[in-house]
């Protein structure tokens, strides 16, 4: 038996929702953004020598083995130093690498925010930060594993792109077109398998809203996991009467203000939706954009001000108010509003 | 055009020469770090002109040895050894610290050539020059980096962090420089969090371990010339110094390790640091022209 603390990987499996709670319309095919990440890295390596990959002792879970398999050369494992991790993606992008640095979302921002900020920020480095375990839907592992400020923190951050996947569809074109850009990118992917928001394709343009689904009442803006319960939260307007368009807004910096702008034109009302705090994510931008161009009712579904606890991820989506039924509430509420 | 390399007795001239600049830029600018920038002076001198490959006229490129100031604070130091090497002219040096000027507080990769890192916020330096490290192996080039530490800057758990890759990877291209003034701003590094035994703490990280007078122009220069001879680990050059070297009522004196000089104190260090009224080298006299005094 051993005691002690173990790998931060080893409660790490890959995560099935439980069957009873979830609505009729949601797919029953789950698909995981992390395996989408791996696979996708291992192909842009073969297309491209300068991409490099770097882990800080969670390689098994950010699925980067893939490619360190194949690159072992362009594989570095960095240990549980993530700091040193990413000032060491900064030089190697200061001499012409592409390196893609990977660890759980919370300590990817938390851990090293003066190194994203100093090594790579200030000088627009050209280092992708890829991290899973996005969210409350890590689940079990409680609060010290949650990441619920990571999207403010890398908004926070000049230069940098923030992009929040909602499905392995989207990860693999987001991280295909991560690699294209040049300048430091966030990604942010979750632990849990999600709902499948794109069948075959996705057409993915880091910047521009992809609106899955048209309405008139309202706008819902979500992205991530909350997308497919945003598209849950429609379909259940709908029977109301209440007709929602539907924005998948994975990019969060630089936001689509003209997609929000054309919201707030068209529908009158915006539900901004994400797994994070209500300070600093989408909802912030959002009611930024929406203020600056045409003010109109809004609500926000996200957390409020806390951390949250150890359980089940659909447990916890319920507790901290994020699931469609929050927001078909709130759409009733804005919708009432206007 | 690479850098003519400079014989011994050139090079202390040449430091001479920077601790001029650097007495003068931050007199000028009113503020800045002058004692960690001279205590470093010889070691930047020996670098810039005579052990580093680089070419002012080319500064990305990509066979250069590079050169990180992990103690950013040290920027006057850097920069006059830039002005010096020809990346641009001297009078931009007496622009420190001004809205107009490229010249930062501390070092932007972005905003002056032949900055390699942006630094500023003690213990980065480091796992920057490992990343250029591997990118070297890995694109089969046989550059050199160069990363210059403070001492007190070894207080930050980072450091450390790099000191274990570094040793990890075998990065024998790396050689770290600490600039062992023995002060910090609250006081003695061994006051404020102790440092020894120093040397070893990094032996037991895996890293060849020199100890060198980092005011002996030839002690410096055998130091790396040993740095660059091991093969299969990193090198550390120790280099006990003097903060505020040069210029006496600077020495071991705390107050200028982040104060500018006044005009008196400043034609006082320059009658001292310069033989002649007028610099043959690099043209800087006394009494200095101080703007927005």
């Amino acid at each position: 038996m051993t005691y002690g603390i173990r790998s931060r990987s080893e409660t790490d499996k890959d995560y099935q929702e439980p069957g009873g709670r979830t609505d009729a319309s949601r797919t029953a095919s789950l698909v995981s953004t992390r395996e989408a990440y791996g696979r996708t890295l291992l192909a842009l390596g073969r297309e491209n020598r300068d991409i490099v990959v770097l882990d800080a002792d969670l390689a098994g879970s950010t699925k980067t083995g893939l490619f360190s398999a194949e690159f072992p050369e362009r594989h570095f494992q960095m240990g549980i130093a993530e700091a040193n991790m990413i000032g060491t993606a900064a030089g190697l992008a200061s001499c012409g690498k592409i390196p893609f640095a990977s660890t759980f979302a919370v300590f990817a921002t938390c851990r090293a925010f003066d190194q994203l900020r100093m090594s790579v920020a200030y000088p627009c480095l050209n280092v992708k930060v890829v991290a899973t375990h996005g969210g409350i839907t890590v689940g079990e592992d409680g609060a010290s594993h949650h990441a619920i400020e990571d999207v403010a923190l890398a908004c926070a951050l000049p230069d940098f792109v923030v992009i929040v996947v909602a499905d392995a569809k989207e990860t693999e074109q987001a991280i295909r077109a991560v690699a294209q850009h040049v300048g430091p990118v966030y990604v942010r992917l979750s632990r849990p398998s999600v709902p499948v928001i794109y069948q075959d394709r996705c057409d993915f343009v880091i910047g521009r809203a992809i609106r899955l689904l048209e309405g008139k009442d309202l706008t819902i803006v979500a992205n991530g996991l909350m997308v497919s319960r945003a598209l849950e939260a429609a379909s259940l307007l709908s029977r109301e009467g209440v007709s929602a368009r539907v924005l998948d807004m994975h990019t969060v910096k630089p936001l689509d203000k003209e997609a929000v702008r054309m919201a707030a034109a068209d529908t009158g009302a915006i539900v901004a939706a994400e797994e994070h705090l209500l300070q600093g994510g989408l909802g912030t931008a959002v009611a930024q954009a929406v203020a600056e161009s045409r003010p109109v009712p809004m609500r926000f579904v996200a957390i409020r001000d806390q951390y949250a606890r150890s359980g089940k991820p659909d447990q916890l989506l319920e507790m901290y108010g994020l699931t469609s039924q929050n927001i078909v509430q709130a759409a009733r509420e804005v919708v009432q509003e206007k | 055009m690479i850098v003519e390399k400079l014989s011994v007795s050139e090079l202390q001239g040449k430091a001479r020469c920077l601790r001029c600049h650097i007495i003068g830029m931050t007199a000028a600018a009113g503020s800045g770090h002058p004692g960690g920038s001279l205590s470093a002076a010889d070691i930047i001198a020996a670098l810039y002109f005579q052990v580093m490959r680089h070419d002012p006229q080319n500064p990305q490129w990509e066979d250069r040895d590079r050169f990180v100031l992990s103690k950013g604070h040290a920027a006057p130091a850097l920069y006059a050894a830039l002005a010096e090497s020809g990346y641009f002219p001297r009078q931009m040096l007496y622009g420190l610290r001004k809205c107009e000027s490229p010249l930062q507080g501390h070092p932007h990769m972005n905003s002056l050539p032949g900055v390699e890192a942006s630094t500023g916020s003690l213990g980065q330096g480091l796992s920057i020059a490992n990343g250029m490290a591997l990118a070297a192996r890995l694109d089969s080039r046989d550059y050199r980096v160069y990363c210059l530490l403070g001492d007190g800057e070894l207080d930050e758990g980072q450091i450390w962090e790099a000191a274990m890759a570094a040793a990890h990877y075998r990065l024998d291209g790396v050689t770290a420089i600490v600039d062992r003034n023995r002060q910090q701003i609250d006081g003695s590094t061994e006051d404020v969090m102790r440092l020894e035994p120093l040397a070893d703490k990094w032996r037991a990280f895996g890293w060849q371990t020199l100890e060198t007078n980092g005011h002996d122009m030839e002690a410096i220069l055998e130091a790396l010339a040993a740095a660059a001879r091991v093969e299969g680990r990193p090198t550390v050059i120790i280099a006990h110094t003097i903060k505020g070297k040069g210029a006496s009522l600077m020495e071991g004196n705390l107050h200028f390790h982040g104060n500018a000089p006044t005009y008196e104190e400043t034609q006082q260090c320059l009658r001292e640091i310069q033989t002649e009224e007028r610099c043959k080298v690099c043209d800087v006299r006394y009494p200095l022209p101080l703007r927005d005094r």
